[in-house]
């Protein structure tokens, strides 16, 4: 498969046109990290945005950060971290869970809009792009939004190419909100005697005034922190109110579980491992999901999903996240889609071997008309369809 | 002055069929066609402009928006969709050829649901009737517009509305689940739904804040959130506006994001302290209110060290409120700044643009020139933690000079936001105040771009015509 990975985007926007006047398709990568995501995509060709890197304006005090498409996020994280700051939604590190050999672009992680812990207080990646510039399938350079971090000027195709896997334009520049890492972090670590009780107990912390930014759900334990079901809390503020906040919190969750303070670097520790997805421990052949649901009809799903194919399971987002892992076979992947219709949630089939992905809905199906709108849009945008076939929809 | 494009005449010659129709598809009290009783549906929040539409109706179900929608689609009508009218950039003016569908009868609330954080309201539900109905449980929703008092949720979605609490909380569309949608076809289709981030394309974020362009919203699903232990605010006076912008920069870049940070300028100051007598500096040149959340002891922390970054400016005052009450205090001439302007000038147009926080100064300087230049009185208001500025030209719309002349002067602050990197509204919207000057942010193939997008939606352009974008360069519109 040949790849072309221009280093300008005027050159990138020239390689598009080039293509549509062929009708050439093509694969949109950055540094193709996330290649198994989703469906295979079907073209002969890949355009990369691997070379259009750097940081281009920085203004830690307007809280704005604005970088090319294929710098790479630890790049953007040393660039914040100088300054205190971080990105907020907390993408994950997928490198290990997708066996890449190096890390993640910025315009990767945004156009598969892939958020980690803290989504559940300060928003997904998409709440945080504050503009973009992209190509479209004719090759030509749009910009929609901008730098600034309060703008309802025109229709938002910031949030409509976010998360639209590279199927709606080339993303060239992306300009991100970012906030100052808080000063210090702690976890509650409660140990629950099952998942439902794990989950009313992350919606009491949620529904406190203590500003829980992560709430998650080891349903088999962890190494460190012993077996059994655990619920885990985080706030992270300045170091007084992390004192103050985590043990208000343990006292009013008291009756729900004994709970264990983890302190800075532990917390760090660990949900870097949730956001990661560590904790799921899923397999290299195994298929992996995502479900989205209100987080009281996780523990439905659980259930449906371990007695159907024994699921590994990982929860995220106060319960509202389902991360399952299991056998890449139509039949697990059946059970998956039917929890989650039964949940009215949503799934995404994440990681999976075209054997599989190549021929089952990989992402819920649209209500007809809004489908027939979908189509609409994308032609729009891409009227030959030339931009990621196949990615997202069969 | 913005043109609107010429009546559909065939449309308007039908005018007593179209309401016999309607009148055969809705209950009877809600369709509404005699002249005094549309009185109220001529104008919205920008008042200066007036226009009677063909016909108002009042629906109370999903089901009757898309009968409506359906019947005007088939027939080639306009439709104008309003929620409470208190659009400032006149996203509700309604055209002579159109329907408006009023949203206000669909205000029950359907579900509130503490344990998952949402609640399920129709439409038509005020903005602050969410917080009302939760707020026994210690829970809000978090934008809080100005207008909260009147306005109500689904014209929030639909201008993606903020408020002086979104440096922290986020706007409308970082607070939002899922909505019902009516398409002009008349199709219902849910997007999104009770838990966070569907899989797809971002349809909710493209709707939100889409000003009425693609669909309208029946049902809304909002993310409600436990609110803090407690919350105060203090303000701190300053002898140039400069200093004053140097020393939010000093703070955001301390690591407190406050919940609010809000600039005033010093025509504001004096205006506002005339009208609320709160005790406002009336030396200063700049004034901040800044606010911060969570226990007695965290606000005493986050206050201590925000007044002693503040101190190292050199500030003329500073005030910590004490209680609950003294917050309110430093509040109420904030609040009543519009009031405030309504009271020393006969009528004023609020601006709503967006610059980079570090082009304040400049900003001011270059406005208050202009101010001169016009002849005419301007305050500031600016949410200066997000950039967003609310320049009020006070005017006298009784003289169409003046109002001329505001109008210009309005335009040459958005083209100075956009210049200087910022975008020509933050939280107001486009709708027609704003239309014609979207080719100073976009180029013509990037709004060709957006009105593809409308296209893909609304074939026809039935939908909110004439708002949002520039009618030259419009095949779908005759002007």
């Amino acid at each position: 498969m040949s790849v072309i990975a221009p280093e300008t985007e005027e050159a990138l926007a020239a390689e598009v046109t080039r293509a549509h006047a062929a009708r050439e398709p093509l694969c949109i990568e950055g540094r193709g990290t996330k290649r198994a995501m989703l469906r295979p995509v079907q073209a002969a060709r890949t355009l990369s945005t691997r070379n259009l890197t750097g940081i281009v304006l920085y203004r830690p005090t307007e809280l704005m950060i604005r970088a090319r498409a294929g710098t790479p996020i630890p790049e953007i994280e040393a660039a914040l971290a100088e300054n205190n700051q971080h990105i907020i939604a907390e993408p994950p590190d997928l490198t290990a869970m997708f066996s890449a050999s190096e890390a993640a672009t910025l315009g990767g992680v945004v156009s598969t809009n892939l958020s980690g812990p803290r989504r559940i207080m300060w928003g997904a990646m998409r709440d945080h792009v504050l503009g973009i510039r992209a190509v479209t399938g004719e090759g030509e350079v749009f910009r929609s939004g901008g730098r600034v971090l309060k703008n309802v000027t025109g229709l938002d195709l910031c949030k409509l190419l976010t998360g639209a896997h590279g199927t709606l334009g080339v993303l060239t520049e992306v300009t991100l909100k970012v906030l100052p890492r808080a000063e210090a972090t702690g976890t509650l670590a409660i140990r629950v005697p099952d998942v439902a009780q794990g989950i009313a107990a992350l919606s009491a912390a949620l529904g406190s005034p203590y500003g829980v930014s992560g709430a998650a759900l080891l349903p088999e334990g962890h190494a460190s922190l012993g077996s059994g079901v655990i619920a885990l809390a985080r706030i992270e503020d300045f170091a007084e109110s992390v004192t103050y906040r985590t043990g208000k919190l343990r006292d009013e969750l008291a009756a729900l579980g004994e709970a264990t303070l983890l302190d800075t670097p532990a917390s760090h520790a660990i949900w870097r491992e949730v956001r990661d997805a560590k904790p799921l421990d899923a397999a290299p052949e195994e298929a992996i999901w995502r479900i989205s649901v209100a987080p009281s009809a996780a523990p439905g799903v659980v259930a449906a999903l371990r007695a159907a194919f024994g699921a590994k399971l990982l929860l995220d987002w106060g319960g509202g996240l389902i991360w399952v892992a299991g056998p890449a076979q139509e039949r697990a992947h059946g059970a998956v889609m039917q929890a989650a219709s039964a949940a009215r949630g949503s799934f995404t089939l994440f990681r999976a071997p075209a054997s599989l992905s190549g021929h089952v809905p990989v992402v819920p199906d649209e209500a007809a008309p809004l489908a027939a709108i979908g189509r609409r849009v994308k032609a729009t945008l891409d009227p030959l369809g030339l931009l990621n076939p196949g990615r997202m929809r069969g | 002055m913005i043109t609107l494009p010429a009546p559909k005449p065939d449309i308007l010659a039908r005018r007593d069929a179209i309401l016999a129709d309607l009148a055969r598809m809705l209950p009877a009290d809600a369709v509404i066609g005699e002249t005094i009783r549309m009185k109220p549906y001529e104008t919205d929040g920008l008042a200066a402009y007036r226009q009677m539409p063909l016909a108002v109706v009042l629906p109370r179900t999903t089901q009757e928006v898309a009968q409506v929608l359906r019947y005007c689609h088939a027939n080639g009508i306009r439709v104008v969709p309003r929620g409470a009218g208190t659009s400032l950039a006149g996203g509700a003016l309604p055209l002579a050829d159109a329907v408006v569908i009023g949203l206000m009868r669909m205000n029950r609330i359907k579900e509130i649901n503490l344990e998952n954080r949402y609640a399920v309201v129709e439409a038509g539900v005020t903005n602050i009737g969410i917080t009302k109905a939760v707020e026994g449980d210690g829970f809000f929703y978090a934008p809080d517009p100005s207008s909260q008092l009147a306005c109500m949720i689904g014209g929030n979605v639909m201008m993606n509305s903020g408020g002086a609490h979104c440096l922290k909380y986020g706007v409308t569309a970082n607070n939002l689940l899922g909505v019902t949608f009516v398409t002009i076809e008349g199709e219902i289709i849910e997007i999104g739904g009770n838990h966070l981030d569907a899989a797809g394309y971002d349809w909710l974020g493209l709707i939100t804040g889409s000003e009425g362009q693609l669909g309208m919203v029946t049902d809304v699903t909002v993310r409600i959130l436990r609110g803090p232990e407690g919350a105060r605010a203090m303000l701190a006076a300053f002898d140039s506006v400069e200093v004053a912008g140097a020393a939010v920069d000093a703070i955001i870049g301390s690591g407190i994001i406050p919940v609010a940070l809000e600039f005033m300028d010093k025509p504001c100051i004096h205006a506002c302290e005339a009208f609320a007598h709160a005790g406002y500096p009336l030396d200063a040149e700049a004034m901040l209110i800044i606010e911060v959340e969570g226990s007695q002891a965290e606000q005493d922390m986050l206050l201590g060290k925000i007044r002693d970054i503040c101190a190292r400016f050199n500030p003329i005052s500073m005030k910590l409120a004490e209680s609950a009450e003294q917050s309110l205090a430093i509040w109420k001439g904030r609040k009543g700044a519009f009031g405030a302007v309504g009271r020393i000038s006969p009528d004023y147009l609020c601006m709503d643009g967006t610059i980079p926080t570090g082009e304040l100064p400049h900003v001011l300087k270059r406005i208050g020139e202009m101010s001169v230049q016009y002849g005419l009185g301007v305050a500031n208001v600016f949410h200066a933690g997000d950039g967003n500025l609310h320049p009020l030209i006070m005017f006298d719309a009784n003289d169409p000079a003046s109002f001329r002349k505001a109008e210009e002067f309005g335009a040459d602050i958005l083209k100075l936001c956009v210049e200087v990197g910022g975008c020509l509204t933050g939280e107001h919207g486009v709708g027609v105040e704003k239309r014609d000057l979207m080719g100073t942010q976009f180029t013509p193939r990037e709004l060709d771009l957006q009105r593809g997008i409308k296209t893909a939606f609304d074939a026809d352009w039935l939908l909110n015509t004439a708002k949002v974008f520039p009618l030259t360069g419009n095949p779908k519109i005759a002007a």
